[in-house]
């Protein structure tokens, strides 16, 4: 297939060539050449392994490593299973005429930004937070209880701030689905738990699979609920990134960090998309 | 089960209630920040000392409102600079990339589309430490090798930009692209027919058509830009965004002003939200 390219073909592929070669390309490979070099004793740079070699001699690094990424699967699972009910309620069960103004509710916490949210979560966890005086005004507990700070806190603010982004591509694989199917399978006698298993998990795993993908994506490269709502027993991975660049002025540790975070992301995401049989072309549609 | 399929009442009625649940799990927060935004307190939490504007508006030793206090206006401008810039530059460089990858076909395509995409699966963090890493190298390059100091190569507002824009183009490209799908070619080949050259067939029929498109995802592109946080901390200079100013005053010196900053943002998202909805269902 060989013709004369037009004018107009270039001046379409410049820009995007720029964009992609300049910001995404040579950024990268640049992370991944600095995580080698290495300040020897006398001051000149070296290609070493030392920056990889100290991430697995010291401990807090690779368990807060492992943390992350078990953390990131199990909120993405938690995600999944808290918004799929909504997801079927708002395309198959709810009235028309009300499931539109009930998507648009899900929309706003997303626009209005994940540092607001979380916030709003830091106050409402807090020990003179709201739920430790409706507790305690209820008569429930005798004393506020801790949940800033935790674990707990961490993972509603990590939950929050990503599920929603789960429920918009399974509600449009949910749309496609014919409501006759479940209808057939009902009038044969099947129970909701075989409709549930048999038909529409299969016919919405590329929406799952897409949405879940998203959802493990902002929490393994989230900042924000980790160091808000996590504090000092609930490390991130991010947060060693973070540390290394802006306290300690490490760069090229901090480059190895990096590298690991994007090849633990790409790598759990890959496995996703090969045990789905789905393409990462059609997870951005 | 659905619509069609009567059920028990029991299902359906603690069906509704875990609805009813998520919906108060999900604006539990909002609500929050909105109401202490008029505690008449020093302290950004409960309990409720009574209804204030104080900080909105005031201006004393102890407390100083959202409107009177500089630092944090400029941080909004800033951030409203900072919206408009990236969301000009990735709604033109995101719709050439849609227009690019449905219509022409060359070698490598998926190689590109592949590289137009990650900015999807990279972590907001590695795109941010990544690109300070390569800018700042440039620079010093720059100034070794020719005696030349960009100050956008260092961290500094456009810098911020430039990090923003390289993944707010992705999203520019799909929505633009989910549109141009919809596009019947023929109106393309008829006017190519008739002699109008390539350029003039974008410009004068492939844009008017996916203008609605390329609208919202011009707004799309802004309100990524104003909320982002995760790329932009290693970016800023001196002047900080709005998220990076809030943050640091999250984490240092928190008083109720942040909860007049995210009131008026929730305020605004909500009002804007209601404004679509409604136009969209008058369209209908």
């Amino acid at each position: 297939m060989k013709k004369k390219r037009s004018s107009t073909f270039y001046l379409l592929m410049a820009p995007v060539l720029l964009w992609l070669i300049l910001l995404i390309v040579i950024p990268h490979l640049d992370m991944f050449f600095r995580s080698f070099r290495f300040e020897s004793d006398n001051g000149a740079m070296v290609f070493s392994l030392n920056n990889y070699l100290s991430f697995f001699e010291d401990q807090i690094y690779w368990l807060t490593f492992v943390k992350t990424a078990l953390y990131s699967i199990g909120v993405t699972f938690l995600a999944f299973v808290v918004t799929f009910p909504v997801a079927f309620y708002l395309t198959k069960v709810v009235a028309k005429k009300y499931s539109s103004f009930m998507v648009l509710l899900l929309l706003i916490p997303i626009w209005i930004g994940e540092l607001v949210t979380i916030y709003g979560w830091m106050i409402l966890l807090s020990d003179n937070g709201v739920i430790n005086n409706f507790l305690v005004g209820v008569g429930l507990i005798d004393s506020p209880i801790v949940m800033l700070y935790t674990n707990f806190s961490m993972t509603i603010g990590l939950l929050y701030m990503s599920m929603l982004f789960m429920i918009i591509p399974m509600m449009s694989a949910l749309e496609s689905l014919d409501d006759s199917l479940i209808e057939a399978a009902s009038d044969l006698g099947a129970s909701k738990w075989t409709i549930f298993r048999q038909i529409i998990i299969p016919y919405t795993t590329p929406g799952i699979a897409s949405g879940g993908i998203i959802v493990f994506m902002l929490v393994i490269g989230d900042y924000v609920a980790p160091n808000i709502l996590g504090g000092k027993s609930s490390l991130w991975f991010t947060e060693q990134i973070y540390n290394k660049f802006l306290a300690t002025f490490n760069w090229n540790e901090g480059a190895a960090f990096g590298f690991l975070l994007l090849m633990l992301s790409s790598g759990i995401i890959w496995l996703a998309l090969r045990l789905t049989g789905q393409k990462l072309e059609k997870v951005g549609s | 089960m659905i619509r069609t399929l009567p059920c028990s009442p029991l299902y359906i009625n603690g069906y509704r209630l875990y609805i009813l649940l998520f919906y108060v799990f999900l604006i539990m927060p909002l609500v929050t920040i909105c109401v202490l935004a008029f505690n008449d307190s020093n302290f950004i939490a409960l309990p409720w000392n009574g209804f204030s504007t104080d900080w909105f508006f005031a201006n004393t030793n102890e407390r100083l409102g959202l409107f009177k206090d500089t630092d944090l206006m400029l941080s909004v401008w800033t951030s409203l600079k900072t919206g408009f810039c990236v969301a000009l530059l990735s709604t033109i460089v995101g719709t050439i990339a849609a227009l690019l990858f449905e219509e022409e076909q060359f070698r490598l395509k998926g190689l590109l589309y592949f590289l137009a995409l990650a900015p999807l699966v990279i972590p907001g963090v590695v795109l941010g430490i990544s690109i300070l890493l390569s800018s700042t190298y440039a620079g010093m390059y720059m100034e070794d090798h020719f005696g030349l100091s960009f100050e956008f190569l260092g961290p500094s507002f456009w810098l911020v930009v430039i990090g923003q824009f390289s993944f707010g183009a992705t999203y520019v490209m799909l929505l633009v692209g989910a549109r141009l799908k919809k596009f019947d070619r023929v109106l393309e080949e008829a006017a190519l027919s008739l002699r109008a050259t390539k350029l003039e067939v974008i410009r004068l029929i492939t844009i008017p058509f996916l203008k609605p498109a390329i609208l919202g995802a011009f707004v799309v592109a802004f309100l990524i830009s104003f909320s982002n946080f995760n790329t932009t901390i290693f970016l800023v200079g001196s002047d900080p965004t709005l998220p990076v100013d809030l943050y640091s005053r999250i984490k240092f010196s928190s008083t109720p002003v942040l909860n007049a900053v995210s009131f008026m943002i929730v305020g605004f998202i909500s009002f804007a939200a209601m404004i679509s909805f409604v136009m969209n269902r008058n369209k209908k």
